[in-house]
């Protein structure tokens, strides 16, 4: 199944925020989304995962879900936005609770979600017991209890310390290996974008446009090679020196607002 | 300088006198004692009982601790301290029950409803700050004389208290969770029930404090101003006669009774809110 951006715009009231962008995120295939603060990225995340109703243009979903999906579009936080009265396995099977699953299905699918995201042992635990990469499984847990066709991914690692995001993109890239699950990926951080994405979708500075997609060599697990390592950090760079001006200009902005 | 061993690390600083860098991070965490508390509790009491029982103040003024236990033991005895507490339980348990119910219905539609809101939210500035005892003679007149009107009274004074505090513990639940519900598609009763009703749980049991003393500060005044029987009839009577021992009897059973319906929902908020 594709997720389509169809000349997407929007505006806040006085605010153009995003200008006429337009991509497919195809089947199984990972899509970052990177640019300046402020360039709109939360926002077409948003609008493609029907949060948000775009001033113009339009999200648009083409061919089948993957057999078993309930939901085709599912969501990963920033925050975790985990319920924090609920204990690890209710969280991960808040998406199932109005499905037409039995009991016993909605409890395999959890624990499912679970086993992929190594939280089988703490399925009773409470959010204010894990750590905050812990807390991101159980989010992550709980996007893929429903078999989603595509990850809508803000920002997941930006809240966590650098050893835990290395190993939750070890994860990502273990969970995208068989390409059953697309994905689309909001991040600051360019090394992650470069580690995960098939490709990269530059957003230029308020109101965010695009300024260049870029496609990353070689496959997700051949990126973790010693030989490989050059040649990201090169395409890194590349996309440093695009967004390296406007981040400047968007962080003062900021500083002024 | 990587191969030095901590104590290279040490000389390095040279021959200059060391001190102890100062702890500084005290903080502010003032922690109550139980004890302490109930020390100065029974010093209290033990000056009042030595006051009395020293003659230095009339007992017809002030009894002593005593004094009152031994009168709250002889209305005991006597049946009327039961006759009193449960006329007074039934109707604060009767108001509580129905103003709770209705300030919970009205809280959660205002907290969730637009016109709700509007219009809710006009009428509960309008009439919160009236003070309820007042309205009691319009109840009367319009229920008669009766049970009705007190309960109706102690049911308005907690209505407007938890109508209140449903809707603000409404509004402090996450948006970002409800938002996360919603991208998962999960219907709006479902989302009620597994988001927002717990996530303003503090706040209604928050609310439950107050409008428990809401409803015995209203019972004591409705019985005093019209009822044969009740705690505000009873303290109302024994100052009248000038039996200050059992008028202090009857004020201890509102103090105990305030107790034990704090305790009542400690326990619950440490059930309901374990979470936290």
């Amino acid at each position: 199944m594709d997720l389509i951006a169809e000349t997407i715009s929007h505006r806040f009231d006085a605010l153009d925020v995003l200008d006429g962008v337009s991509f497919t995120a195809g089947a199984g295939e990972v899509v970052a989304i990177v640019g300046p603060s402020g360039c709109g990225k939360s926002t077409l995340l948003a609008i493609l995962g029907g949060l948000l109703q775009p001033s113009t243009g339009q999200a648009l979903l083409r061919g089948a879900p993957p057999a078993g999906s309930l939901n085709p579009l599912t969501f990963v936080f920033q925050d975790f936005a985990l319920l924090p009265w609920a204990s690890v396995a209710d969280n991960v099977a808040l998406p199932l609770l109005h499905t037409s699953l039995s009991a016993q299905q909605r409890a395999a699918a959890v624990d499912d979600a679970l086993r992929r995201t190594g939280l089988v042992d703490f399925r009773m635990a409470y959010p204010k017991q894990l750590s905050g990469g812990m807390r991101q499984r159980v989010g992550i847990a709980r996007a893929l209890v429903v078999r989603p066709a595509m990850l809508l991914m803000d920002e997941p690692l930006s809240a966590l310390d650098s050893q835990t995001r290395e190993l939750l993109m070890e994860d990502f890239v273990d969970l995208l290996a068989d390409g059953a699950m697309g994905a689309v990926y909001v991040t600051h951080n360019l090394e992650e974008a470069v580690r995960l994405a098939d490709r990269i979708v530059v957003l230029s500075r308020r109101p965010g446009r695009i300024r260049k997609v870029v496609t990353v060599p070689a496959t997700r697990r051949a990126r973790g090679d010693q030989a490989m390592r050059a040649q990201l950090l090169d395409l890194q760079n590349e996309l440093w020196a695009l967004i390296r001006t406007e981040a400047i200009d968007a962080e003062r902005e900021v500083q002024h607002a | 300088m990587l191969d030095r061993t901590p104590n290279d690390a040490h000389r390095s600083v040279g021959d200059a006198e060391t001190k102890p860098v100062r702890f500084r991070g005290g903080g502010f965490t003032p922690v109550a004692s139980r004890w302490a508390g109930l020390l100065a509790l029974a010093a209290a009491l033990g000056l009042w009982q030595l006051i009395g029982s020293l003659a230095l103040v009339n007992s017809l003024f002030l009894p002593t601790p005593l004094g009152i236990v031994s009168a709250l033991i002889r209305l005991a005895e006597s049946g009327a301290l039961w006759q009193h507490v449960s006329a007074s339980l039934l109707r604060i348990l009767s108001g509580w029950a129905l103003g709770t119910a209705s300030g919970i219905v009205v809280g959660f539609a205002i907290g969730l409803w637009r016109i709700a809101r509007s219009i809710g939210i006009t009428f509960v500035s309008a009439l919160f700050p009236i003070p309820k005892i007042a309205v009691l003679p319009l109840l009367i007149l319009w229920l008669g004389i009766g049970e009705q009107p007190k309960i109706a009274t102690i049911a308005l004074g907690v209505f407007f208290s938890t109508t209140i505090s449903v809707y603000s513990g409404v509004d402090a639940v996450p948006r970002n969770l409800i938002r996360m519900a919603q991208s998962f598609d999960v219907p709006f009763p479902t989302i009620v029930r597994k988001v927002i009703w717990p996530g303003a749980l503090p706040s209604i049991l928050a609310g439950f404090r107050i409008t428990a003393s809401v409803a015995l500060m209203l019972v004591v005044s409705a019985e005093m101003i019209g009822a044969e029987t009740g705690i505000g009839t009873f303290v109302l009577q024994a100052g009248n006669l000038m039996q200050t021992d059992q008028l202090m009897a009857g004020i201890l059973v509102l103090s105990l009774f305030g107790l034990a319906v704090g305790r009542l929902i400690s326990l619950l908020e440490a059930r309901l809110l374990h979470w936290r």
